[in-house]
């Protein structure tokens, strides 16, 4: 895998509610999953990313922490932070997807609104995922 | 000061009260807290709560009426070379041109000067160089005034509402420019704000003040995750044993913003983590303020720690 130096620039959305060290994290692996950001890429520095979204030193770092943890990306001393891992199980083809397109329709089917559909599966992640961060996803073995 | 300094702690103040007229009020009134070095602290309060003055006091431009401030581990002096101030009004001589401004600057702090710093921070190339600094918009002379403070490569940088007259673009490029430098030194700041959505991004610590007194100080998360939004359908009494801040109706019921005591809290309750936001607010809006005691080891690191 050759190293590939790509641009990254993060957009941290003010008035979502969502952590900004989680925009981070998700604007990662989302990148991984479109095929943006692969393995052997370069994330901008953590400083880059502070000085281009004016968001605290800690924020950030504690973003890059996260995505190593989960296996995403590693960071080499001096040279960088690296895309190591991949992602790649939500994409159209996924069976899971047409599953939970089935369930939906049928909930739909039987006059559920858009927003209790959507509380109804939040609720189900929360229940799953008691300790985790709700909104970071977990890498794939 | 009888304590010996402590490199741990950037800024700290035991019961510092300022009166400015022998029978006038108190701009600050027993007034403590301890920031450590190393964080980006936002100072927030209502109009009048003293954040100026208190700023003014760490830069050494003011002197206690009583009790003691200690800024990076001695007494504040102005012109110390470590400590950089940016002043609300942003004094400057009107008559110098801004190449003369920042030439100054770089004489008056020799090697230490970041000349490459306070050129991006000044950008030159949005007005000319040679205009007078009583000539420039409130904004370009905020420009001019900070990167003075930030080529001064100060450990610790005082700014009295930085960001103000800044229009939104100039707000994040200057913003991220601080805080980048703050990545680079290991620089404490302490910055005055009213804008909470500005220090929620751009802090981790938070001193509020109210009618000269500390209201809350520490590590915004810890600060957070120490509270808890409570939702319940009755009466307040029920919460008895934790701490009260702030208690608004919700509908039938009530909506609490509390100190948790450790207590457990009914499982019928909606419980949930205030925002930055929630948490100043509710602080503020109770009438008087809670005195908190100032002990002797406030500026010395504790031994038992």
């Amino acid at each position: 895998m050759g190293v590939g130096v790509v641009g990254f620039d993060f957009r941290i959305d003010r008035r979502g509610g969502i952590p900004a060290y989680v925009q981070i994290v998700q604007q990662v692996q989302q990148a991984m999953r479109l095929g943006l950001l692969e393995p052997g890429d370069r994330l901008p520095t953590a400083r880059a990313v502070v000085e281009a979204t004016a968001l605290n030193p800690n924020t950030v770092l504690k973003a890059y922490r996260e995505l190593e943890s989960q296996g995403l990306v590693e960071t080499r001393r001096r040279h960088g932070t690296f895309v190591t891992g991949t992602l790649g199980a939500s994409t159209a083809d996924s069976p899971w997807r047409a599953e939970l397109a089935d369930v939906a329709s049928r909930a739909r089917a039987a006059g559920l609104e858009r927003d209790d559909l959507t509380a109804l599966f939040s609720a189900v992640l929360e229940d799953l995922y008691v300790s985790k961060e709700p909104d970071v996803a977990s890498p794939q073995p | 000061m009888s304590h010996p300094p402590s490199p741990d702690v950037a800024l700290a103040a035991v019961g510092v009260t300022k009166r400015y007229r022998r029978r006038g009020s108190d701009v600050l009134d027993e007034c403590s807290f301890r920031i450590p070095a190393g964080v980006v602290c936002a100072l927030v309060g209502p109009n009048g709560a003293g954040k100026s003055t208190l700023l003014e006091l760490a830069a050494g431009l003011q002197r206690p009426t009583t009790g003691a401030i200690e800024a990076l581990g001695g007494m504040p002096r102005a012109g110390h070379p470590r400590v950089a101030y940016l002043a609300q009004h942003r004094p400057m001589f009107t008559r110098f041109t801004v190449d003369e401004t920042l030439r100054l600057g770089a004489r008056l702090n020799g090697d230490n000067w970041d000349a490459e710093l306070a050129e991006r921070v000044a950008a030159p190339a949005r007005f000319h160089k040679s205009e007078r600094i009583g000539d420039l918009s409130g904004g370009e002379r905020t420009r001019v005034a900070l990167a003075l403070a930030l080529g001064k490569r100060a450990d610790l940088l005082l700014l009295d509402e930085p960001m103000a007259d800044l229009d939104v673009v100039a707000r994040q490029e200057l913003m991220g420019l601080l805080l980048a430098h703050v990545a680079d030194t290991g620089a404490t700041v302490v910055m005055s704000s009213h804008i909470i959505s500005e220090v929620a991004d751009a802090c981790d610590h938070l001193l509020v003040l109210d009618q000269g007194a500390t209201r809350l100080c520490g590590d915004i998360d810890e600060l957070t995750a120490s509270h808890a939004v409570v939702t319940l359908p009755g009466p307040v009494e029920q919460l008895a044993g934790h701490t009260v801040i702030e208690s608004r109706p919700a509908g039938r019921g009530i909506s609490v913003l509390i100190r948790p005591s450790g207590a457990p809290l009914s499982a019928e309750w909606e419980v949930r983590t205030p925002s930055l936001e929630e948490l100043i607010l509710a602080h503020l809006a109770t009438g008087e303020v809670p005195r908190t005691t100032p002990s002797a080891s406030l500026l010395t690191k504790e031994s038992a720690a």
